[in-house]
């Protein structure tokens, strides 16, 4: 099953629709609590990112028996430096976006932390692409 | 302790998500960081934050997190409770801070 998303930069009422709808798609199809928990918090992370930093962007879910891959696409300024951004309390947020309690350079972290894997491949001032894949089994922690 | 328990033993104020009053608090989790609460907040606690934005019921719900608290006084923008609402979360507020109210839900919560 193929779903699609879209997201505009700073519009932070639509972050987490998808997340939301990924959730319920995972429920219906008895996926283990404790797997989709992880996976929205990753999706939301990562819708997050895309309304705080990019122009416009799309999440694409491709939902298999045994797996999720979520991709994020944006348009937007891109990020020079993806090793940086990884690290756990760098943020490049607007004061805007840290009033509301995000932008504490945690993003990326839980994305990581929450996913079997996780692909960024980023181009300065055109966009963004994070791959992030779940297997449904997978016990880790 | 049921959300409606608490509202009752601290005098909170009910904002919206009134269908959710039974739901059962097993713990809490306090923080007006996003990301801190997506990571670390458990199914079942009440969320207490001086935030007051639409965001924070859509972490809440995707945390399936009983309740949110505000404190200090805050009340929730139209937004957060339509948002509210629509989850069914209940949003609740106080006067007092995070550091009174936190102490006081951890005695209930532990008694």
């Amino acid at each position: 099953m193929l779903f699609r998303y879209e997201l505009e930069g700073g519009n932070f009422s639509k972050a987490g629709y998808a997340s939301s709808e990924i959730k319920k798609t995972l429920k219906q199809l008895s996926v283990d609590p404790k797997v989709i928990k992880r996976i929205v918090v990753a999706l939301y992370e990562a819708e997050v990112n895309v309304v705080a930093h990019a122009w416009k962007g799309e999440v694409l879910a491709d939902v298999e028996a045994d797996q999720i891959t979520l991709t994020l696409n944006d348009e937007g300024p891109g990020i020079p430096d993806i090793p940086l951004a990884m690290q756990e309390g760098y943020s490049t947020a607007s004061s805007a976006v840290r009033e509301m309690g995000f932008g504490a350079g945690m993003g990326l972290p839980n994305m990581k932390k929450n996913v079997d894997e996780l692909h960024i491949e980023s181009r300065i001032g055109v966009g963004t692409n994070v791959r992030m894949i779940t297997r449904f089994t997978n016990e880790g922690g | 302790m049921k959300v409606n328990e608490l509202i009752e033993k601290l005098e909170l104020t009910l904002f919206c998500g009134e269908e959710g009053v039974t739901n059962e608090v097993t713990g809490g989790y306090t923080s007006d960081l996003l990301s801190d609460v997506m990571g670390n907040i458990e199914e079942g606690m009440i969320w207490v934050t001086m935030q007051t934005h639409q965001n924070v019921v859509a972490v809440a719900s995707l945390k399936d997190a009983a309740a949110v608290l505000i404190v200090n006084g805050y009340e929730p923008d139209d937004e957060m409770l339509d948002k509210g609402r629509e989850e069914a979360i209940p949003i609740l507020g106080t006067e007092l801070s995070a550091f009174e109210v936190s102490g006081l839900i951890y005695q209930l919560l532990k008694a």
